[in-house]
């Protein structure tokens, strides 16, 4: 009986999603140790732990808290932040394919930040560049798309908008200089070469400010609205404040982690979508989505770092390699299932 | 002055005009019905009348007030609406379909308590949907979707409330079941009810209140005695019928008039 009635708790969660979720944070806390126990001068997982709670030697507080533990975190958030923005996306949009990255959001970051680096900026004009670019893609698409914010409208002008930045995007790089274009393709590609506190810093107090604004005020009437407009406005959502405000919040999120690690692929895409897969719950599962996302960027990232001996890859070319695979897998499956 | 009313309402869709100087006042404690052929513009009074669509003149009053001036919660907690048509999220099952009736109810700070509970095993018992709480709504058949929509609706636990096409999909025994629900939620509860119909018979039957649509216009209202006539009916929907008691309970009861065949034109179609 207590299971039915947790069920039946429309604000409350199942108990698969609890599972799911909890999964994925002690996943992404094995990896963590791992990846901060791996490189160049390998610390074993015990003594990792304890440096992170102060009590290891300064050679490794050094290696872990000023190299590899900011690195790590900046991987997490970005992951988290790509994870959240997509869920909200897919959810408004009632499209599962309804991503940032397809919708043109991403790419408003991504043609930002090439103006920067084909003008030579620094990473901090990269950085906010990126950010302006983002929202005012998102901006523009919703300005474009109308009040009316239709699912099918917004997908229209996004998949658009994606296109025309795409080309923009193109056109600069054939601007470009040999140098420029090489910093423009790694930061293209999504990458977390290099990341210190001066990423991870502002990326945890965006994230700590828009997650619980999303998870709280946004989360029980978005689950609603996925009853259509007229049922939610009937059971007292405010629709078209919540959805601006959502997109609002999920923009920014998706443009703060590009400008942090570029515009990583599919993660936005993929992250809620198995998260609503292993949960097969209603709703937007913000938080599995967001313990999965965190999951895969991390996992992607010690992978990119240690699966070629003599060099690391940039973390985009795993999460594309397995982004794409797991799509390729989907979809074989579902037509198999003869769901499409 | 009853607890909601439209006046001189101009109803639109962008641009474009369904109804002009609409106006229309539900009794107090009413069942009323209202009918009208398909694309008259029912949905659209009663969208208006919940404050989904904004009248781009005149005004909804809801308890002396206009309704778009109200939080939207707190309008939600006194009128509930069934829209015609809605989408289950992929997975979810009907008590919590059902469950998402309380959300009006609900805050940051007030979340799932045993009254909530209570409501919707109520409401789903009422609809008769309890046995299938556990399945998934998207695996139900069109009739006992519709009930799990009506007994989320329920659980809003509105005084007045709107019902766009409750009946659809439904056999006949489910449809005066959904029916004689509604006649109980309205005499015993005294809850004032709203539907769109489109069996005139049933509108007469338990209807105590009639508005009769066309293109835009309310071409009648009042008593169903009154209202449905054989003249109403063919003005309305241009069907040629005759009009009779009903044998069980002595309201009207519409009787289409015969398809004439060729060479039987000398037949009167009007009888
Ligand atoms: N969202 C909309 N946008 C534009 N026009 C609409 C919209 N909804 C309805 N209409 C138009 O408004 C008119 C009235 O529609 P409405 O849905 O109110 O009819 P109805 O009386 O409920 O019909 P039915 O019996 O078929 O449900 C129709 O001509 C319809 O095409
Ligand atoms: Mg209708």
């Amino acid at each position: 009986m207590t299971l039915v009635e947790v069920r039946r708790n429309p604000v409350g969660i199942r108990p698969r999603a609890v599972v799911v979720g909890v999964t994925a944070v002690v996943a992404t806390v094995v990896v963590s140790v791992f990846s901060l126990g791996t490189g160049d001068f390998p610390i074993a997982p015990a003594d990792v732990v304890a440096t992170l709670f102060g009590a290891g030697n300064p050679a490794h507080e050094f290696i872990i808290n000023e190299l590899r533990l900011p690195r790590l975190i900046v991987a997490i958030l970005v992951g988290a932040a790509l994870a959240a923005g997509g869920a909200v996306f897919q959810s408004l949009v009632r499209n599962p394919l309804g991503s940032p990255d397809m919708l043109g959001v991403t790419n408003g970051a991504s043609t930002a930040a090439l103006v920067v680096v084909i003008l030579g900026g620094s990473d901090l004009q990269l950085s906010v560049a990126a950010i302006a670019g983002g929202m005012a893609a998102t901006l523009l698409i919703q300005l474009i798309a109308g009040r009316a914010l239709h699912g099918f409208r917004f997908i229209l002008v996004g998949v658009g908008m994606a296109a025309i930045l795409t080309g923009i995007s193109g056109y600069l790089l054939t601007r470009g200089q040999q140098m420029e274009n090489a910093r423009a393709l790694l930061w293209l590609t999504g990458s977390l070469d290099g990341r210190s506190w001066t990423q991870a810093v502002p990326l945890l107090v965006v994230l700590g400010a828009v997650l619980p604004f999303l998870v709280l005020a946004c989360g029980p009437g978005l689950r609603i609205l996925e009853m259509g407009d007229d049922a939610a406005s009937a059971l007292g959502v405010p629709v078209s404040l919540l959805r601006n405000g959502a997109l609002l919040a999920a923009a920014l999120l998706v443009s703060f982690g590009a400008a942090a690690a570029g515009p990583v692929a599919f993660v936005a895409l993929i992250a809620p979508h198995l998260a609503k897969r292993l949960t097969r719950a209603p709703g937007p599962n913000l938080l599995p989505s967001i313990a999965v996302g965190a999951l895969l960027l991390s996992g992607a990232d010690f992978i990119a770092q240690h699966a070629l001996d003599d060099r690391a890859l940039p973390v985009g070319v795993v999460t594309g390699l397995v982004g794409g695979a797991y799509l390729v897998w989907l979809l074989t499956t579902e037509r198999r299932a003869g769901r499409i | 002055m009853t607890r909601l009313s439209g006046t001189g309402m101009t109803l639109a869709y962008d641009k474009r005009v369904i109804a002009e100087d609409l106006s229309v006042e539900i009794p107090d404690g009413s069942f009323t019905v209202i009918i009208g052929p398909n694309a008259c513009g029912k949905s659209t009074l009663l969208r208006a009348l919940s404050r989904l669509l904004k009248p781009t003149t005149g005004t909804v009053l809801l308890d002396g007030r206009d309704v778009h001036s109200q939080p939207t919660r707190t309008v939600a907690k006194t009128l509930g609406l069934l829209p015609q048509s809605s989408t289950a999220p992929d997975g979810i099952t009907v008590a919590e379909l059902v469950a998402r009736g309380r959300y009006p109810h609900q805050s940051i700070l007030r979340r799932w308590s045993a009254e909530d509970e209570r409501v919707v095993e109520e409401s789903m018992e009422s609809t008769g949907v309890a046995d299938l709480a556990d399945r998934n709504v998207d695996e139900l058949s069109g009739g006992q979707r519709q009930r799990v929509w009506l007994a989320m609706a329920l659980a809003q636990q509105t005084p007045l409330l709107l019902l766009d096409e409750p009946t659809t999909y439904l056999d006949i025994a489910h449809q005066i079941e959904v029916l004689d629900l509604c006649a109980e939620l309205h005499e015993r509860q005294g809850r004032t009810l709203v539907a769109v119909l489109h069996d005139l018979n049933h509108a007469a039957r338990y209807a105590t209140h009639l508005i009769a649509m066309r293109s835009g216009r309310v071409a009648r209202s009042g008593q169903p005695g009154d209202v449905l006539t054989a003249e109403l009916v063919e003005e309305v929907f241009g069907l040629p019928c005759r009009v009779i008691d009903d044998p069980e309970t002595g309201t009207p009861l519409v009787v289409p008039a015969a398809r004439r065949r060729t060479g039987d034109l000398s037949t009167n179609a009007r009888i």
